[in-house]
């Protein structure tokens, strides 16, 4: 018999998220966030989160909604446009901000996953993200050493998942998913559509039943478009 | 002079047949407009995307597919989704041969600065560090000069790096420039400007050889 994870709602599977804990969020932008675990965390009004993200949403949705509630103390994310709000609080000093380049930040969680403790990149020598890390010189190119990164709950989310917990994405919408799922002590998916153990084809999944220990069906997703463009029939 | 479609028409020239191609935020995006005929090539996005196709036709967006810059977009035949962190492997581990991206300035040692005004909006690196340190070919597509008429084309970069020595090429609405040696070098003229424009315009170290040959867009 495969594991069962299903728990029945959002409300559930945020069960024990407290204040002060490190979450990571999936998502690039608006694509692929955990839509239904996201209005959770304001229903259940944690704070001094450090939110471990791509970006930190829109003024009003996606993670901008735990900004306008002040829920969160500090963002890991590599890029934070787009956010009117986020830059006021982060002007004012209200929140602590850690930019990192992309490409690391998916490496950083896939190595905390992965139990990589840590890893040379040639992304940020010279510039300020390079500043008091340890540089090596590997075939005459200088890298900088990053940590792995891991979260207290990592949530993401997906477009199908099974009872086991075994996640199939869509699109662009995997994205930093899949690394965050291996990287969080407890992992909560959130899918579109929820099925039986032994509907899905193992051949496609993206991320295996293992590093997920909450699974359930979201509900009325908005997926709004953060840059609709379009070109004439 | 050139447009920013003018620009991107001139980059365009340096696709090649088999190139795998990440093109950044605003005029570099434009490329994809001017592939040359006869040429195949792939565009990566780093969201997670290779083969990326045009907009969509208005009513087939979707939102589960954007590139990089969070515009809808459409997938080609044969196009592929993954991860970010394969998505990276494909950019550090230098299996895209050409990346176009926008700066603020460049230096004539090819330092890149594109992320940071401090004091001012902070809006992130994204994907930049992890591309200009990794890529092999980096052209760079930008207005030669600021809003207030001063040079982004400079000896040292005066904001916060995004990459150091990386730039091979930079293509503005005045000129085609190569960066070797510590210094610019002029290979071409955008139509209409003369040699003096360019090196009004161009504070860091210019390279000017004797005859300097008008772009030909035509194509």
């Amino acid at each position: 018999m495969a594991l069962n994870k299903v728990v029945a709602n959002a409300e559930e599977a945020c069960r024990g998220i407290q204040s002060g804990m490190t979450l990571m969020v999936g998502g690039f932008g608006l694509c692929g966030i955990p839509e239904n675990s996201i209005a959770q965390l304001v229903k259940m009004g944690v704070i001094n989160l450090t939110c471990i993200s791509n970006n930190a949403g829109v003024d009003d949705f996606g993670l901008g909604l735990l900004l306008q509630k002040k829920q969160i103390r500090k963002m890991i994310s590599s890029y934070v446009g787009e956010n009117e709000e986020f830059e006021r609080q982060m002007l004012s000093g209200e929140l602590e901000v850690d930019l990192i380049p992309q490409g690391s930040l998916a490496e950083r969680c896939r190595a905390g996953g992965a139990g990589i403790p840590a890893f040379f990149t040639p992304a940020g020598y010279g510039t300020e993200v390079g500043e008091g890390k340890e540089v090596r010189i590997f075939d005459g190119k200088p890298h900088i050493l990053e940590s792995a990164l891991t979260a207290d709950f990592a949530i993401v989310k997906a477009w199908k998942g099974d009872t086991a917990g075994n996640l199939i994405y869509k699109a662009t919408a995997r994205n930093f998913n899949p690394l965050m799922a291996m990287a969080g002590k407890t992992t909560i998916a959130e899918v579109e559509e929820l099925v039986p153990n032994g509907q899905l084809d193992p051949n496609q999944i993206h991320t295996p039943g293992i590093f997920v220990q909450r699974i359930f069906q979201g509900k009325s997703y908005e997926k709004r478009i953060e840059q609709r463009t379009v070109r004439k029939a | 002079m050139l447009d920013k479609n003018g620009i991107a028409r001139r980059i365009a020239q340096e696709l090649q047949d088999g190139y795998y191609v990440n093109l950044g935020i605003g005029i570099p995006t434009l490329v994809a407009n001017y592939i040359p005929q006869g040429i195949d090539v792939e565009f990566q996005s780093e969201n997670g995307i290779l083969g990326m196709g045009p907009f969509p036709i208005e009513g087939n967006e979707d939102p589960d597919l954007i590139n990089a810059g969070k515009q809808t977009i459409t997938a080609l035949p044969g196009a592929a989704y993954f991860d970010s962190a394969m998505s990276f492997a494909m950019i550090r581990g230098r299996h895209v041969q050409l990346t176009v991206l926008g700066a603020m300035e460049v230096s004539q040692n090819g330092d890149i600065a594109n992320w940071k005004i401090p004091g001012k909006m902070v809006k992130g690196m994204g994907g930049a560090m992890d591309l200009v340190a990794s890529a092999e070919n980096i052209i760079v597509a930008m207005m030669h000069t600021n809003k207030a008429g001063e040079s982004k084309i400079l000896p040292e970069c005066t904001l916060p790096l995004t990459g150091v020595g990386c730039v091979k090429k930079v293509v503005t609405e005045l000129a085609v420039l190569e960066i070797k040696d510590g210094a610019f070098h002029l290979l071409e003229r955008a139509p209409g400007v003369s040699v003096e424009q360019i090196i009004a315009a161009t504070a860091g170290k210019l390279v000017v050889p004797e005859v300097v040959p008008e772009m030909n867009l035509l194509d």
